[in-house]
Order: structure tokens, then sequence, then C-alpha cells
């Protein structure tokens, strides 16, 4: 519901920016016709396996230079923190690119724990939503922004489905969104997994390309059709996800909008960016939009929460390129 | 695929930790007494694990050693395979359970396995906690992971915790 209603709102905001400036310029968008990398790599998350240990939220932060977190990462009291009145539990944001959250299964029974990160979707809202190509789906499967490009507009933060990119406030003069990036240039393209997927002691985290983790979860549920729902959640939603889940619940007790249907955000808002040129007279007219945008956001609630007030300054991601 | 449902399925299962660094004494079943555990190390002292106390508690080898010593492969889905298969040499799970299943090595060695079933084999680290915990949480056993694990300094450090925890009030009364 969130999802569509960002997306109307996107697509809109997007197609008016366009009007006032009326380019006639066609940006050719590969992204149209793009439906992934075979070849690419994914993580199959097994909710049915994890315990909760906050190892993989541990090796983030040490593996991607993160800031000290509000509490250690042994302390378990995360698992009660409520934001928004308490409705809403931890999420990502850009002091912290991966959280596990606490479910407590209608009907009893013992509580199911959720990993949650950046999905790395083949046809990524972000990235189509990015108007300055700050973002780039790479061959090994990973959706990576560069920050040097990040003109912090917030534009990926409403199209995102899954309310992943984070933003960092450290400079006004930098400001960029911060999210889970596959561990792609320390890890992902030299060949070695996530060091999330490294230190789960539970292999929670199975990787591996992710036309075989399809395969492996498909497996897992025939051979074991008492301990999992049905349905591999990011195989086909929202055109397919690159970290996908099992779960012995139904997804939606666990956290999961299974609203998204199987259609990918681009196809919604394709058509408009298509019109958008890479010019500057239209900047403030696209601001303008933005700002609403954020308004907007802000009266829906879905903005990300910054638990824990991380107001200390903390370093600018490295940039590597 | 079928070791790591048997683990599952294997309600019973206890300690497959023979695969560790070193086995410290011999036990009177024939077992090492304690075995040492120092695949962690980096951020766990190692786990001196007791052998010849677990042999006593699980009566049976096949409960954590399947495929190798005791019963063989029998139950489920793995003796639909190997119901004739002869019991194997092998004893430690290192010695099946690779220690890094996801590097690129393992991964282009799964993508040419036509032994489908075990491309899903869990890796070392998931053997031991599949096993160990699996059966502490049917029997009442430790679950916690500072209960078999004590975490060196660099653990402390690796999980800001001990002398390495936030100082959030300080920080706080800063501003
Ligand atoms: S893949 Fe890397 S960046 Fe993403 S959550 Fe795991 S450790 Fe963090
Ligand atoms: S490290 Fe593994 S078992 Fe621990 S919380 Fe993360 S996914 Fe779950």
């Amino acid at each position: 519901m969130s999802g569509i209603s960002r997306r109307r709102f996107l697509a809109g905001s997007i197609a008016g920016c366009a009007a006032t400036t009326l380019c006639g310029t066609q940006k050719a968008l590969a992204a149209g016709s793009f439906t992934g990398y075979p070849e690419g790599m994914g993580v199959l998350v097994d909710l049915t396996r994890c315990i909760g240990c906050r190892s993989c939220e541990a090796a983030c932060n040490k593996e991607q230079n993160l800031p000290a977190p509000a509490k250690p990462f042994d302390d378990m009291s995360v698992f009660d923190e409520r934001f928004h009145g308490g409705t809403q539990m931890r999420r990502p944001d850009e002091n912290a690119y991966t959280v596990v959250n606490r479910y407590e299964p209608e009907g009893g029974g013992k509580p199911v724990y959720r990993k949650v990160q950046c999905n790395h979707c083949n046809e990524p809202a972000c990235l189509t939503s990015c108007f300055v190509n700050a973002y780039t789906k790479t061959q090994e499967g990973a959706v990576v922004y560069n920050p040097k490009i990040c003109v912090g507009c917030r534009n990926c933060m409403i199209a995102c489905p899954f309310n992943i990119p984070g933003y960092s406030y450290s400079s006004a003069f930098n400001p960029v969104v911060k999210k889970c990036i596959f561990c792609h240039e320390t890890r992902l393209k030299n060949g070695r997994p996530p060091a999330c997927v490294e230190i789960c002691p539970q292999q929670a985290l199975t990787f591996g390309k992710r036309k075989d983790m399809i395969k492996i979860a498909h497996q897992r549920i025939l051979n074991e059709p008492g301990r999992y729902v049905d349905h591999l959640y990011g195989e086909k939603e929202l055109g397919g996800t690159g970290w996908m889940y099992l779960s012995s619940v139904a997804f939606e007790q666990v956290g999961f909008d299974t609203t998204t249907g199987n259609e990918p955000i681009i196809a919604n808002v394709k058509d408009f960016l298509g019109t958008v040129p890479m010019v500057l007279a239209i900047w403030p007219a696209l601001f303008t939009g933005f700002h609403l945008l954020a308004k907007r956001k802000d009266g829906h609630g879905h903005d990300d929460d910054h638990a824990g007030d991380h107001s200390a300054a903390h370093g600018e991601e490295e940039d590597k390129s | 695929m079928r070791p790591t449902l048997l683990l599952h399925t294997l309600g019973i299962a206890l300690i497959g930790l023979l695969c560790a660094a070193s086995v410290v004494a011999a036990a009177p079943t024939g077992g090492p007494g304690q075995v040492k555990l120092d695949r962690l190390a980096s951020l766990f002292d190692a786990v001196s694990f007791d052998h010849a106390a677990h042999v006593e508690i699980a009566g049976d080898c096949a409960s954590c050693h399947h495929h190798t010593t005791g019963d063989g492969a029998g139950g489920g889905r793995c003796a639909r395979c190997h119901a004739q298969s002869p019991k194997s040499t092998v004893v430690a799970c290192r010695d099946c359970h690779d220690a890094d299943p996801f590097s690129a090595v393992q991964l282009e060695r799964k993508a040419d396995d036509r032994w489908q079933y075990h491309v899903d084999k869990p890796g070392l680290k998931a053997a031991y906690h599949w096993n160990c915990l699996g059966c502490h949480e049917n029997s009442g056993g430790p679950t916690g992971c500072e209960d078999c694990h004590t975490r060196n300094a660099a653990g402390d450090a690796f999980y800001k915790s001990g002398a390495f925890a936030p100082k959030a009030a300080a920080s706080a009364s800063h501003h």
C-alpha cells in the first residue's frame, strides 16, 4: 500500500517536473528492458535458522567502517525497541546497513528473527529513480551507488519499496544516501561472500548465484514441507530480488510487505523518467518536488527512524572509486 | 542437501564436534575425551569440548556422527541413496563440512556437483552449531553464545561490548 502510494506520487511528481521544462530528448534508459544479470549473486535468508545473535550486524559495522552503535551488538534489548508510536521495529539506516528484528509468531512458538538489509533488486527502483545516475546494478548482483555523484536528493529513499536507503547528514556539502552494498567493493567483486554471510554461525544466510539460491530454496521446501511456508519471498516480488527469504510463518507476520506484486517498480516510473533530461535547468523544479516529497513522506511516517540518536559526527564512507 | 536435512530431522542429534583442531586425551569409549575447538579463535577462546561426557549422554555415536561411525547412513532422506552404502571412513566433521562453504573455489565445486542433494550441505560452523544448539534446545542445555564461547578482547571489540561498549551517555551529554 505504502509502496503504491509512493510510487504514484513519485511518478506524478517527476511527470510534473518534466512537463514544466518540456524537453524533447529521450534519455536512453537501458533499465526499461533490464531483467537482472543471470549470473548475478544472491543470498538465501532462511528465517528458520536465524537465532538472533546479531553477529551479522557486528560484521557489517566492521566491514563497512560504520560509526559505533548506540548499544553493544550483544545487547538483545534492541529487539524491544519500537518507533513511530510503537508500530515500527528497527530499520537499517546510514549508521547500520543491516538490523535483525525479533517477531513473536501468532499462536505462540519460538520467536522468529529476521535480518533486514538492501534486497538488491533485479530492477532497482532506487536506480531508476536516481536522476543523476548515482546507482549501478553490478554484474555480480549488487546495487551500489557512487557517493561522489549522489546529490542527496533522497529520491531513491522514496522510491525504494523496502524503505532501505538511509541518509547521511554528516556533511552539509556532501549529503549522501547510504545503504548495504552487498560488500561489493571489499568482497563481492573479488568473489568473496559478504561479511554478514561469513560470520553467521547458523548459516541462516546462504550465498551463491541467485539462480542456484532459487533451486536450493525450493529444494528445502520440498524436503521439509512442514518447516516452511511454500513461498520464496523475493523470487518474483517486484521483478525479483537478489536477497530472498524462506520462513516458517506467514511472511506478513514477520514484517514483509506481501502486497508488492511481481511487477518491478520500474514499470511504473520508466515512462516518466525517460522524458527527464539531465540538465541543470530543471533542477529548481525538481528540488521543489523533492521538498514536497520529503514532507509527504514524513507525513506518512515512512521516514527512516534514526534510532538511538546517532548525532555524533561520523566518518564519511571511504571513497574507493 | 541430505546431511543438512538429516541434522535437522535428527532432533536427538548431539554434538558432531570431533572435527576440531586437536584431540586432547583419549576416552575409554575409543573416542577422544576432550576436543579443542578453535576455529573462531579470532573472536573467542577455544572451546574445550568434553567429548567423553557427551558420549555418555548421547549413548550412540550415530546421534552426531551420521555417515561415519555408528550405524551408517540410516534414517530419512539419506537412506534413499545411501541405504546400501558402506560405512564411511570419515569421522571428523571438517572432512565433509567445509570451513569456507561460500568461497569462490567451493561455489565453483558445487556448480559442478552432479550429486545435487549435496550442494546445500552446511558448512563446518553451521554443522557444529546446528548439532550442538539443536540438542541443547531440546534437552535444556545451555544455548547462549557465551555459555560455550568465552569472548576475547578482539571479540569484545567486534561486538562493541565489554571495554569497547559505546559510551552512549557520555556522547549524549557532549552536545
Ligand atoms: S552484505 Fe555487506 S553491507 Fe550488506 S548487510 Fe551484509 S555486511 Fe553489510
Ligand atoms: S548472524 Fe546469522 S543467526 Fe545471527 S542474527 Fe545474523 S542471520 Fe541470524
